[in-house]
């Protein structure tokens, strides 16, 4: 696969906790404006491969390519900084500030005041602030929380917290979009909503997102490609189609006959 | 945080106006009125230049005690409340600051202008020091880390700074002058030290609600998510570390120019533990809770209990309580009092007055219609 197609590449990472090998010699490519699915069954390694990419746990082999650039021994705030955004399985919201506030914190690696013009609030910090809450206000129109703009996160229901989430991972205007369980316990209206903002960002943006899903029929439905995990080993990758009908696949999902 | 609910009929058109602090013209006409009142206060004293007497002149002493704690109880917030960092070493950093501006002043010859922003600074270094630990403790274990700040600077000051500071024994400071005029008195000097701290709450307000103030929260809410989400962690707790200290160290160069003289006993963990109090009473995390907190504590402890309270109960409890000799009783009754008072208040009051106030403007401003 030439070079400039590819937005992130995970060459053979490992990670272990103790006696825990959480990844063995992971590796894959996520291809520029793809939606890549990562599923598995329940302690695949799915969540620490994200962590791993946004640089919250380091792998002890390996490395992550991202846009080229090793990004292996990188900060995750300056992962961030490179276009490398996500949500969490459990919502991590900054619970006391507005869903505002939320997003707004977000574009800190776009804004430039300091504690010193902050705190004096003249000219260009106030000028700021109106240029972010513009880029800002279009996330909250995009994703339909208007009503909720000033509503403290710790006080929202399950599924807008998620709405929330995703629209503070937007407000990075990241180009890669990493995107651990978006559904994850929401009915199917919810699930149905969200799925159509993924597709939204991803038609509008062009953005490359990676995703991990449980519920396989949207895993199908809305990704290009899928990578399947299992006990930390890379068991399958392909189309949808050619996942459905892998056999070590059905079998990580199913057990096998003896 | 702050209100949400405007007042019926009020209509943001801007985002600059749905971001300023007065979004009408009577919030703006109210505040500034408010701050123009305040510094009509001096001139109705005794002492003003009218002789009007129609304030107590204790009240000028007491505003200026106020003012000065709300500094230091605003720069603990941003580092407790807003960061979610807990501190037990602020007294410690006040200390610095006095010493500081008292040291500039006596053996450098600064002036109080020079020494202020000074001592400040140099506080603000020493407590980006003992923030250090911050990067690899939290909780419970970074209030230890912070402890150590209370044992170490009173211990440098009081023995190896001892040809400085005077060690135990009180050291003087020169009153702050300004070409021919001199702040000696207690009036003037209410002219440098309540639009200071008028000045600094609103700075500590604006630093809040910008990029550096979000940074801040986001680390007391979910510290991982902001690593991940751009925010150099360790490096806006150090930042808060260094403000919170800032504002420390200007409370104690006031505190040193004010009272004309500095003594150690004054800045121990007691008084770490009372800022504490002030905030939590007052509401961590809220940008009025250090004025509440402060405001509740000193008018309690140095007007309410001692002329009001006491006075009572002394003529009382000697009747009820004969077997207590009356001498013991007063001494030992004001800190019972505090302390009833404070648990009362815990109660009541959990997230503090500034949480109280929040709610207070919520029903008010939806008045008359709730939509």
């Amino acid at each position: 696969m030439e070079q400039a197609s590819v937005k992130l590449q995970i060459h053979d990472i490992s990670l272990s906790f103790g006696g825990i090998r959480a990844l063995q010699a992971v590796s894959f490519s996520v291809r520029r404006g793809e939606i890549l699915a990562v599923i598995g069954p329940n302690g695949a390694g799915k969540t620490s491969l994200i962590n791993s990419i946004t640089g919250f746990y380091r792998p002890d082999a390996g490395a992550i390519i991202f846009d080229g650039r090793d990004i292996t021994h990188l900060p995750p705030y300056k992962r961030a900084q490179l276009g490398i955004s996500r949500t969490f399985q459990n919502i991590a919201l900054y619970t006391n500030m507005t869903t505002l506030d939320n997003l707004m914190a977000a574009r800190h690696i776009h804004m430039r005041s300091n504690m010193l013009t902050g705190a004096l609030f003249w000219g260009p910090a106030q000028r700021e602030e109106i240029e972010h809450r513009r880029v800002v206000e279009e996330i909250i129109d995009f994703l339909e929380m208007e009503a909720i703009r000033k509503t403290t996160v710790g006080s929202l229901s399950y599924g807008l917290r998620k709405r929330v989430e995703l629209g503070r991972a937007l407000a990075l205007e990241p180009t890669l979009l990493l995107l651990d369980e978006p559904m994850a316990g929401m009915n199917v209206e919810e699930k149905e909503d969200m799925a159509r903002f993924i597709l939204d960002i991803h038609e509008r943006q062009g953005m490359t997102i990676m995703l991990i899903e449980h519920d396989m029929g949207l895993v199908m439905d809305i990704s290009d490609r899928v990578v399947a995990l299992d006990f930390g080993c890379k068991i399958a990758e392909g189309t949808p189609d050619e996942i459905k009908n892998d056999e070590r696949v059905i079998k990580a999902y199913l057990g096998q006959v003896q | 945080m702050s209100a949400n609910i405007r007042p019926s009929g009020v209509f943001d058109v801007s985002y600059a106006q749905d971001i300023s602090l007065n979004r009408t013209r009577t919030d703006k006409i109210i505040a500034n009125g408010l701050f123009v009142l305040l510094l009509l206060v001096p001139l109705l004293t005794v002492e003003g230049p009218l002789g009007l007497n129609l304030l107590p002149q204790t009240w000028i002493g007491l505003m200026i005690r106020i003012a000065i704690f709300v500094i230091a109880v605003q720069g603990l917030n941003i580092l407790v409340g807003y960061t979610g960092q807990i501190s037990l070493g602020h007294a410690a950093f006040v200390a610095v600051g006095g010493y500081t501006g008292a040291v500039l002043a006596r053996q450098l010859g600064f002036s109080f202008w020079a020494a202020l922003p000074a001592a400040a600074l140099f506080t603000g270094v020493v407590g980006l020091v003992f923030g250090l630990p911050s990067l690899r403790v939290k909780g419970f274990y970074l209030a230890m880390a912070t402890l150590a700040a209370q044992f170490i600077i009173p211990w440098l000051l009081r023995y190896p700074l001892t040809p400085w500071t005077n060690g135990s024994r009180p050291l003087e400071v020169p009153p702050p002058t300004l070409g021919p005029l001199s702040f000696a008195s207690e009036n003037a000097m209410f002219y440098i030290v309540v639009p200071l701290s008028v000045f600094l709450m609103l700075a500590a307000r604006n630093m809040i609600r910008t990029r550096f103030g979000r940074a801040l929260i986001s680390i007391r809410d979910n510290d991982l998510a902001a690593e991940q989400l751009g925010i150099n962690v360790f490096s806006y707790k150090l930042q808060a570390f260094f403000i919170s200290a800032l504002y420390a160290g200007i409370a104690g160069a006031l505190l040193a120019f004010h009272d004309n003289s500095l003594s150690l006993d004054k800045f121990s963990l007691g008084l770490s533990i009372e800022f504490l109090a002030m905030l939590v009473i007052g509401g961590a995390g809220f940008p009025l809770g250090p004025l509440f907190g402060v405001s509740f504590v000193i008018l309690l402890t140095q007007d309410i209990i001692p002329n009001r309270l006491l006075p009572l109960f002394g003529s009382v409890l000697p009747t009820l309580l004969p077997f207590i000799d009356p001498v013991n009783i007063t001494s030992s009754l004001s800190p019972l009092l505090f302390g009833l008072i404070l648990v009362i208040f815990l109660i009541l009051a959990p997230r503090g007055l500034a949480y109280r106030w929040e709610i207070f403007k919520i029903a008010w401003k939806i008045r008359p219609y709730s939509h």
